[in-house]
């Protein structure tokens, strides 16, 4: 790789032949305004926010689409390049709402922030502006199409990294404007709810589908018995949202800051995944031993389950018939916990916080209820539960750390690597490995399967049984190996799928980040958890082993035990 | 008019992106508007979601995705007729006929389009109704000529 010497405001670089002037300047800790450019996609050059003035060319060049030579000089922030950035935003602001007081995007928008860097201070251009219906259709994405500024990122993301291509730019010139097929709702589009279009969306025109005053309703009724249970996600996200370290672990601070919010009893879903492990394993092998259908897909990410039922009907029966932790779990608090408690079902509230938009939209299926009734009421996003804490004025800093709630105390570490691609399958072998010689695993972790990859293999002997390992993350690469699979791959007998880049620690209800360094930080935090935990199978969680031998493996209680199974159905929408 | 989409499709070959066009153009030209099923089965034909066949459809003016009246009303929008009050004839038919640009009444009788210039700006402004051109229409004059038409229809 060649690298040469340009010179940037005045000081002297190093360039590598062939990259874009972007790249170049943002190696060099050199920082300039984006508004369309995604890191790691093909440049798309809409936006004109990253314009520089580059010696001897007349025009302004955009750095993100423009290959750095060698000869160059360049100025970032020199005032002609400045007053064309501002009049970029200033001309995007013209037909835009202005509502950013009542924005679901207040102080977490991109146009905003570099509205104010820019330091825009009156109205010069008086656009008209869009008359666009907001879009509800979908439980689990919001659209304002009034904000979008036509960046087009989320169609990228949506195109190029998901493969689902759910969103098109739709119309011309002024009329033009961001909207799946036919313009008609969400929910009738091939949109599978990973909210990765959320991430990247720099205003608010794409955020997730809440019901804030529903859950305040809740929480402050002296009948209802509020229960909340947190993905083993969050507690390594939560910092990120009040200025502490990215990657800490918040775990017990977590579970007093829910309490005092006014949940009456907080649970951690890692327990829920112990379980779903368990179950997960005891379905591979009997596929294993019986000839049932291999390989075996996972079913614990609810995007993918739906990007299966539409685009790749006839897979279905691969795909394991366990419900995923969230919905194990809620099926456990309306049977088990209500029961044990001598609640009345229709007295709890079952909410659960997720790193993820999809939880929302599987939380209402239709094989997630039982008489019409969900068993999980609420889903909220890692963003909504920060914000719900700081609506409550607590003060995280102040918190003393405490337990989560009694029966579903204990977890292993296998259940809070759930949340990162690669996690499931490394806790699954664990327990693989138990279930077939009776003895625990030696290695202490799977390196092949801790790697940031999209496409992760790997082949290990069990007993007698030589097993085949596929994981991925991201649709777009999940096709790649399922395209293998259907041309007649036999050599991989389970793959874990996880839609987000990263997988769940990736998800599209956590922070937006504009790299994938706060993702890797979180799945590093999860590791680091994973090599502390003396406790490393479920079959070592004591509290799930109560909760088999006086519950779930009691002959009277077969109906629950198959409460924690479903189905899929083919899904017609647009494709 | 139901038409046979398969039959148009099999003109093409199958899976090749450069049919896009082409086969949305033959569909109206039969159909005389690009229906739902239509776009969805073309873009399964050549291999693009119907997001994206819808996407690029609606970047040309020339694509409708109403079926047309009985009478198929062509607003010039041309220079010389926009200066000659082309804006205010439009605004008079959507107000009369309770349409706007692309779509059809409800009774199927009229359906309206705005065009670019239809080459007879001396006249301007211009209105077609079924391809044949009406000149020196005031605003007043719509309402007599569409009574005309319901009643002859």
């Amino acid at each position: 790789m060649m690298f040469f010497d340009i010179e940037v405001n005045g000081k002297t670089i190093k360039a590598r032949n062939g990259e874009t002037i972007l790249s170049a300047l943002e190696r060099n800790a050199i920082s300039i305004p984006t508004l369309c450019h995604i890191r790691g996609l093909q440049p798309s050059g809409a936006c004109r926010m990253c314009v520089v003035e580059v010696e001897g060319k007349q025009g302004l060049l955009p750095a993100c689409s423009h290959p750095v030579e060698e000869w160059m000089k360049i100025r970032t922030h020199s005032p002609r390049v400045i007053k064309a950035r501002k009049t970029n935003i200033e001309l995007l602001l013209s037909n835009h709402p202005d509502d950013c007081l009542y924005c679901e995007s207040n102080g977490n928008c991109e146009l905003q922030k570099f509205s104010e860097d820019l330091y825009v201070r009156e109205r010069r251009f008086f656009g008209k502006k869009n008359k666009y219906k907001t879009d509800p259709s979908s439980a689990s994405l919001f659209r304002d199409p009034a904000k979008c500024i036509l960046c087009g990122r989320c169609i990228r993301v949506c195109e190029e990294i998901q493969n689902v291509t759910a969103l098109e730019f739709i119309g011309r010139g002024n009329e033009m404007q961001v909207g799946p097929a036919f313009n008609k709702g969400m929910n009738l589009s091939s949109c599978i709810n990973c909210g990765q279009c959320i991430l990247v969306c720099p205003t608010g025109a794409l955020t997730e589908k809440k019901h804030p005053a529903e859950l305040q309703e809740k929480l402050h009724n002296p009948e209802i018995q509020t229960v909340i249970q947190c993905s083993p996600t969050l507690s390594v996200t939560l910092a990120e949202e009040f200025g502490f370290r990215t990657g800490k672990d918040m775990e017990g601070v977590m579970y007093a800051v829910l309490r005092k919010i006014g949940f009456n009893f907080v649970f951690d879903t890692s327990f829920a995944a112990d379980l779903y492990i368990t179950e997960l394993a005891g379905e591979l092998l009997s596929r294993l031993r019986d000839g049932g259908k291999t390989p075996m897909f996972s079913s614990c990410c609810p995007a993918w389950i739906k990007y299966a039922e539409q685009f790749r009907p006839q897979l279905l029966n691969h795909i394991s018939t366990c419900k995923s932790p969230q919905q194990m779990m809620g099926t456990l608090i309306s049977n088990h916990f209500t029961q044990s408690r001598k609640l009345k079902a229709e007295k709890v509230y079952s909410v659960s916080a997720m790193p993820c938009i999809a939880k929302k939209f599987e939380s209402q299926r239709e094989q997630m209820t039982h008489k019409g009734i969900t068993d999980v009421d609420m889903v909220l996003t890692t963003r909504e539960l920060a914000r719900l804490i700081r609506l409550n004025g607590i003060d995280v800093q102040q918190v003393e750390p405490e337990m989560s709630d009694q029966p579903y105390r204990s977890r292993s570490a296998s259940g809070k690597m759930l949340a990162v691609s690669g996690g499931l399958t490394e806790a699954l072998i664990r327990v693989l490995f138990v279930m077939i010689t009776g003895k625990d695993l030696q290695a202490k972790r799977i390196t092949e399967l801790r790697s940031s990859k999209g496409i992760k293999e790997f082949t290990v002997k069990i007993g007698d049984f030589t097993l085949g390992f596929a994981v991925v993350n991201g649709i777009g690469n999940a096709e790649t190996l399922l395209n293998e699979i259907e041309a007649g791959r036999t050599d991989i007998h389970f793959v874990e799928v996880m839609a987000c880049p990263g997988g769940c620690v990736g998800g599209g209800g956590q922070p937006a980040s504009h790299d994938d360094g706060a993702v890797k930080a979180r799945a590093k935090a999860i590791y680091e958890i994973d090599d502390k935990e003396p406790v490393k199978t479920p079959f070592k969680n004591p509290d799930l082993q109560i909760l088999y031998d006086n519950y779930l493996d009691l002959p009277v209680n077969g109906e629950i035990r198959q409460m924690l199974y479903t189905d899929y159905q083919k899904r017609e929408v647009l494709l | 008019m139901p038409i046979d989409i398969d039959v148009i499709c099999s003109r093409y070959k199958k899976g090749s992106r450069e049919a896009l066009l082409p086969l949305l153009q033959e569909i109206q030209e039969e159909a005389g508007y690009l229906s739902e099923e239509a776009v969805v089965a073309v873009g399964r034909y050549v291999g693009l979601p119907s997001s994206k066949v819808y996407g690029i459809s609606t970047f040309y003016d020339h694509f409708r995705f109403m079926p047309k009246g009985r009478y198929h009303l062509q607003v010039c929008g041309g220079t010389t007729c926009h200066i000659e009050g082309a804006v205010s004839l439009l605004r008079e038919i959507e107000k009369l006929l309770k349409i706007r640009d692309g779509q059809v009444t409800r009774d199927g009788m009229f359906s309206l389009q705005v065009v670019n210039c239809m080459g007879a700006c001396s006249k301007a402004p211009i209105i077609a109704i079924n391809g044949e051109f009406h000149t020196v229409l005031s605003a007043g004059d719509l309402a007599l000529l569409f009574d005309v038409i319901r009643k002859r229809a």
